[in-house]
């Protein structure tokens, strides 16, 4: 299917389909999880802040799975030379931030109530931290350089350094003692059914909603480079 | 193997002779231990809970000192452009420079980092380790800079982006680090925290090189 995504003009036709569909399968998937979301019954443990779960752990999970589209485009742009693929990942690269430093502003509101403490210092959440940090870098990086294709290369060298981290965070909870909570989402029978839906349902939507997002900003990128060219061009 | 030796006389003298070499780097550790006491006000007991962890962010603050001419020098006056036509392949290059850094700014900063500790408080049996993981943490600094040196090679403001994109890269080595050192002067096991610095420092060793090398390549194309 990358390659043959790889032709701009079958990328456009395609996107141009395709990004209108994710769209709308994100807002109706969001629009349930939330009515599902407040519907569900109060947790045993945690009272009414459960609900933050359908939340953060979405959030939490895009963030990391935008970097591994961001490594990967990186990773085809250095590799094939394609500028297609530079434009898919410094097109992720914003939409990454965004997601996971919501991700770390929903954990933080989730921890007050729950570890009585804003932020802590433990594994999970630092090596989150760093992976918001990686996607910062990689933009101030690209902003900093004058000369596009060596920005895009250069940035993508540091994204694939940093795709180290993504293992880290996956299995941080396993290799320290971690405040926070272990694997349970993707475990069977490890959360109530109840709260599986709407958890489900929010991920969906937030994996949807990234979809439809990142074939937008790849579609402005290959207009602005094609702008770009056409004014380099009309000026000679 | 002479190439790489006539190399590594090159860096070494370079970073030895301009820019001061390990003196500022040394300076600049003075300055940033004396600041944790004047700036917090604690008395000696209250500091040597500290005293391991910020004698290592010193470490890895001067560090980030000289990274900036790591690559910057060669690029800018046509060298790099040379090194990269001649016969040795550039991973050696940056092999080169990355040791000369750790052994021309690292090895002192290895040095200093025990005295650095006991001036904040901690007690003399902890110098032993902290020394063993200076050197090994210094080699992974320079590596790991090196990297952030290259990639951000001909970008606008260099300094403080380079920290930007390294400083993460960074964190390992203190956590790692800091870990063993505090595992130590709490009696637990500091084994594992100098085996994974060790692991992640050679890790740089390693594959470091290789994305330096593409980034320079990046950079003169």
């Amino acid at each position: 299917m990358i390659t043959v995504l790889a032709n701009p003009q079958r990328f456009l036709a395609f996107s141009r389909v395709a990004a209108p569909i994710l769209g709308v399968l994100a807002a109706v998937s969001c629009l349930a999880a939330l009515w599902l979301g407040w519907s569900v019954p109060d947790d045993y443990q945690q009272g009414s802040t459960i609900r933050l779960l359908f939340l953060h752990v979405p959030c939490a999970i895009t963030g990391m799975f935008i970097y591994a589209c961001l490594a990967g485009s990186a990773f085809f742009g250095l590799v094939f030379r394609h500028s297609l693929a530079d434009a898919a990942a410094r097109a992720a690269a914003p939409l990454g931030a965004a997601v996971s430093f919501l991700g770390l502003v929903t954990g933080s509101f989730w921890g007050r109530p729950m570890w009585g403490a804003w932020w802590v210092w433990d594994a999970r959440l630092t090596s989150y931290l760093i992976l918001f940090l990686f996607f910062v870098g990689y933009m101030a990086l690209q902003a900093s350089m004058d000369d596009e294709t060596k920005a895009d290369r250069a940035s993508g060298i540091l994204a694939l350094v940093g795709a180290i981290n993504l293992p880290i965070v996956y299995f941080s909870v396993e290799w320290w003692k971690s405040l926070h909570q272990g694997q349970t989402l993707f475990e069977p029978g490890k959360m109530a059914a109840v709260y599986e839906w709407p958890a489900f349902l929010m991920l969906g939507a937030f994996y949807a909603g990234f979809g439809a997002l990142w074939l937008v900003r790849i579609r402005g990128e290959i207009w602005r480079r094609r702008a770009q060219a056409l004014a380099v061009q009309g000026s000679r | 193997m002479s190439g790489f030796s006539v190399l590594f006389k090159r860096e070494l003298a370079m970073a030895w002779n301009r820019g001061g070499g390990p003196a500022v780097a040394l300076a600049f550790n003075v300055c940033a231990v004396t600041l944790l006491p004047l700036a917090s006000g604690a008395s000696l007991d209250k500091l040597k809970l500290l005293a391991p962890g910020f004698s290592w962010v010193a470490l890895a603050l001067a560090s980030l000192l000289s990274l900036e001419r790591l690559f910057e020098r060669d690029y800018e006056d046509g060298a790099l452009d040379l090194l990269a036509l001649g016969p040795a392949p550039l991973e050696l290059v940056a092999l080169a420079k990355c040791l000369a850094q750790w052994i021309c700014t690292g090895l002192p900063l290895a040095v200093f980092a025990p005295v650095a500790m006991t001036a904040l408080g901690a007690p003399m049996s902890l110098a032993p380790l902290t020394f063993l993981c200076a050197v090994i943490g210094g080699l992974g600094f320079a590596f790991v800079g090196g990297v952030g040196a290259a990639v951000s090679l001909g970008a606008r403001a260099g300094g403080v982006l380079i920290a930007v994109i390294v400083l993460p890269l960074f964190t390992p080595l203190a956590i790692f680090g800091g870990g063993a050192i505090a595992g130590l002067s709490m009696g637990l096991d500091w084994t594992s925290g100098l085996l994974f610095l060790s692991a992640y420092s050679l890790f740089f060793v390693a594959l470091g090189p290789f994305a330096m090398a593409a980034a320079c390549r990046n950079a003169l194309s």
